[in-house]
């Protein structure tokens, strides 16, 4: 073996382990999230952490009950998906089948700046702009609930869900488009009956991933969301969702209390539900790949 | 005994953005007949067998001059319904292209558009299409699993019957056989002689043997240019023009 | 036939409202951070430390961290993201290591920003020893703009085409001097645009930084690397939510708004420009 083929080898070495990175980096996230979590799950029993209703970490005897969080969590990501899934699918057919080349030139760029702009710029918007706005329009005490929350992510996770949907149109054969057209369907028909259809996996991969965002979304909720941790009996009603618990709540947790332990339970908690997203996600665009015959 | 005229073209030209793809063109299509277009890739045909159910209106910068009447009626006039010529002019494409759906589905597919709803109808419908097609007892017994799993020779049958399924006067037929083998181009050109006694057909070819075949009148272009248009038989033996003539022993194209 | 033309008109209709409502938020949140933000920018704003409890003076030690806290973490993702892409794509191996670092990297893209703030916090403010500094901030800022580079760098190197690649060595080089004087310089634009997206993405992050490297107030520049630093996101939020004078401070936070909006601005015009470069130079 002369000195390049050493050199050449030596070189794809480096590369390979280099790339491994974001295993390791991912597993050191597992790992570390089990191992803080760990004394929290040692001491109280799950079913009724996740169950119980009262979090008052702070109070002694301290409750670890995490329910109102996580329905808060829910709340408001159901209801960004309200607002983002037509908004976002229907931006992405509008660029897709009514915007010209040009339009569509020019209007993607502003769906990607939307996407740029960071989360506590739209939660300190959210705060000072639109709670007090919905606050007089719906004559409610606070701006700061559920509601607004869900709005504001939704419209955060609109780039995403828009620009992976509008992907997902683009791998649609245009045959398809053409056949339809043949035979006689308006351009609204096609795009409901063929198009739509033959792009669902594709959709619903950017919805499931959307829906990942939202959840997993902290300085929006963080400044809009409210901070009470209470479940909710209306939708106008201020929340607590996970991510925010976390960011406000590390700051006076003593490391190594309870409280801390509390704190990355819910993280592990938090990423578990990423994660079964990200994998549905992966299942459904395989099968969407699948079904369209483009292999992989 | 002169045939009557489906589709009459009247000095027609056509323009992608500058490039000027068709020159002049007049021609006419008769009923109940077979019209092959041939002529050597690039010359048009396809573009021209387009304009006459409207599918050019898809490309940026296309631009018609002239007139193309069906029955009579200027399909380019400024009110025309086009989905409505759609359902009237049918076409089928090169490579046959059903929709991720089941057979069954695709073929009530037209139907459904239209607004019916009776699934009795429906079921008849699409049933008497996959007969006339010629592929009904190939797949009868699968009749609600997926069309794409179907060989190219089925699926190009199969998008006939669709095409069938919204009972069109005329079927445009962009080179069918391209992607083809020789015994599924066989069954299709033996399909296309019995579907002219219902419906009027124009089919563009590259294959001139294909042309001799299935033809009862063929349209010759080059560059865009009718060069010459006439009965089959007598065009294949005795043409008038000598690009025909070198056209047709092999000399270019 | 009427029917489905009125659905036609309807369904038309609603696209439209949904593109136009997008358009419309976009320009509500750029007019009121312009409109409230302007006023509070000025040459003091952007060059002093802050004064009387952070009702005065300038933000220049939150602008000076973020820009500490990007560079550190693009110090990291960048080498590492644009190693990865090289290995997936210009050495594809057949075996399963392509799906395992695949899937790895879809999944860190996943990842909550404030659970990569508690694996910071973990890990190198605790149990290396860190502390709250840039450091800690920078590494796990870096760690979470990994998978963007890598799918960016990614797509650069897909889109040059094979026919270089195989001249190149139809001429005698050998794979690492092809990817290097060939490939690479190809792909640089749209590597870059992936940094530059990267960097928006990064200085705008706040969750992650929260327990690893910001400060309300430090009274000078950073002097090292185990410093803690103001950082403009978290700015934004601290005076909001720890702010003693909203009157004031809300309308710094405003300037601070618009200054990480302009970068953003700024950031996606680059990007758009040397995407339109490069598409024009590959001819499609």
């Amino acid at each position: 073996m002369d000195i390049r083929t050493i050199r050449e080898t030596v070189y794809r070495w480096i590369f390979a382990v280099l790339a491994f990175a974001a295993l390791v980096f991912l597993i050191g996230i597992i790992l570390i999230l089990f191992k803080e979590a760990w004394p929290f799950f040692a001491q109280y029993s799950a079913v009724k952490a996740l169950l119980g209703q009262s979090w008052y970490p702070t109070a002694s005897p301290a409750e670890f009950g995490m329910l109102p969080l996580i329905v808060a969590s829910v709340v408001v990501t159901v209801g960004a998906m309200a607002v983002c899934v037509p908004i976002g699918v229907g931006s992405a057919l509008f660029l897709h089948e009514l915007a010209g080349v040009r339009l569509r030139a020019v209007l993607k760029p502003f769906i990607e700046i939307l996407s740029g702009i960071p989360s506590i710029v739209f939660g300190f918007f959210g705060m000072l702009v639109i709670a007090p706005f919905l606050q007089n329009l719906f004559g409610i005490p606070t701006g700061l609930n559920a509601f607004t929350a869900s709005l504001v992510l939704g419209i955060m996770a609109v780039p995403t869900v828009s620009s992976l949907a509008d992907d997902a149109l683009s791998f649609v054969p245009a045959s398809f488009h053409e056949a339809s057209l043949a035979v006689g369907a308006t351009r609204w028909q096609t795009l409901t009956r063929v198009i739509v259809p033959a792009a669902g996996s594709g959709i619903s991969t950017a919805i499931i991933l959307g829906m990942s965002r939202a959840v997993g979304e902290t300085m929006t909720v963080l400044m809009v969301a409210g901070g009470a941790a209470v479940i909710p009996r209306s939708i106008f009603d201020p929340v607590r969702p996970m991510t925010s618990t976390i960011a406000s709540e590390m700051g006076e947790a003593m490391t190594g209390s309870p409280h801390y332990h509390a704190l990355f339970a819910i993280g592990l908690i938090l990423f578990l539900i990423t994660l079964s997203f990200n994998i549905i996600a992966e299942i459904v665009s395989r099968r969407f790949r699948l079904k369209l015959g483009l292999g992989r | 005994m002169e045939p009557e005229v489906k589709i009459k073209a009247e000095k027609v030209d056509f323009f992608y953005g500058k490039a000027h793809a068709l020159k002049d063109i007049s021609l006419d299509i008769y009923a109940n007949q077979v019209t092959a277009l041939i002529g050597p890739s690039g010359c048009g045909k396809s573009t021209f067998i387009r304009l006459l159910n409207r599918m050019n209106d898809l490309i940026p910068g296309a631009r018609m001059e002239g007139r193309i009447t069906l029955d009579g009626q200027d399909i380019f006039a400024p009110r025309t319904d086009v989905v409505s010529l759609r359902r009237r002019v049918g076409m089928v494409f090169q490579k046959p292209n059903p929709f991720p759906k089941s057979i069954f589905e695709n073929i009530a597919y037209g139907l459904k558009l239209g607004g019916v709803r009776d699934r009795a109808f429906i079921e008849r419908r699409v049933i008497e299409s996959l007969k006339k097609a010629a592929i009904y007892d190939e797949i009868k017994d699968r009749l609600h699993e997926g069309a794409l799993m179907l060989s190219g020779g089925q699926q190009q049958r199969l998008c006939i019957a669709r095409c069938i399924a919204v009972d069109p006067k005329v079927i445009l037929f962009d080179e069918p056989c391209a992607s083809l083998d020789p015994i599924s181009t066989r069954k299709i050109e033996e399909l296309i002689l019995e579907l002219k006694q219902d419906y009027t057909i124009v089919i563009v070819t590259h294959n001139m043997q294909q042309a001799a075949r299935v033809s009862d009148y063929t349209a010759f272009l080059y560059l865009g240019s009718l060069i010459e248009f006439g009965p089959t038989q007598k065009l294949f033996t005795v043409p008038k023009e000598k690009m025909t003539e070198d056209y047709l022993s092999g000399k270019f194209g | 036939m009427n029917r489905a033309r009125i659905s036609e008109v309807l369904g038309f209709t609603l696209l439209w409202l949904c593109m136009a409502f997008c358009l419309f938020f976009l320009g509500a949140i750029l007019y009121f951070i312009v409109v409230r933000g302007a006023p509070a920018i000025s040459w003091e704003f952007l060059t002093s430390v802050p004064r009387r409890a952070m009702t005065k003076g300038g933000v220049a030690p939150a602008i000076v961290g973020t820009f500490y806290l990007t560079l550190g973490a693009m110090l990291l993702a960048f080498p590492l993201g644009l190693a990865s892409s090289i290995y997936l794509c210009e050495y594809s191996p057949k075996n399963a290591s392509v799906n395992i670092i695949r899937l790895s990297i879809n999944n860190l893209a996943g990842v909550p920003s404030v659970v990569f703030g508690l694996f910071g916090l973990a890990l190198f403010v605790k149990a290396f020893g860190f502390g709250v500094s840039i450091l800690s901030g920078a590494l796990t800022l870096g760690i979470m703009a990994l998978p963007g580079i890598i799918s960016a760098s990614q797509e650069a190197l897909i889109a040059v085409p094979q026919s270089y690649r195989e001249a190149s060595l139809a001429l005698g080089a050998s794979h690492w001097q092809t990817i290097k004087k060939v490939v690479l310089p190809s792909a640089l634009p749209g590597i870059l645009t992936g940094v530059i997206l990267a960097v928006g993405r990064v200085a705008g992050e706040t969750a992650p930084i929260l327990f690893t490297a910001a400060t309300f107030y430090t009274r000078d520049y950073p002097t090292s690397p185990f410093s803690e630093v103001m950082a403009l996101p978290y700015h934004i939020y601290a005076l909001m939510t720890e702010g003693t004078h909203p009157d004031e401070q809300t309308s710094i936070a405003y300037g601070c708004a618009l200054i990480l909006l302009a970068m953003v601005l700024a950031i996606s015009g680059i990007a758009i420009i040397v995407r339109g470069r490069q598409r024009s130079s590959y001819g499609t």
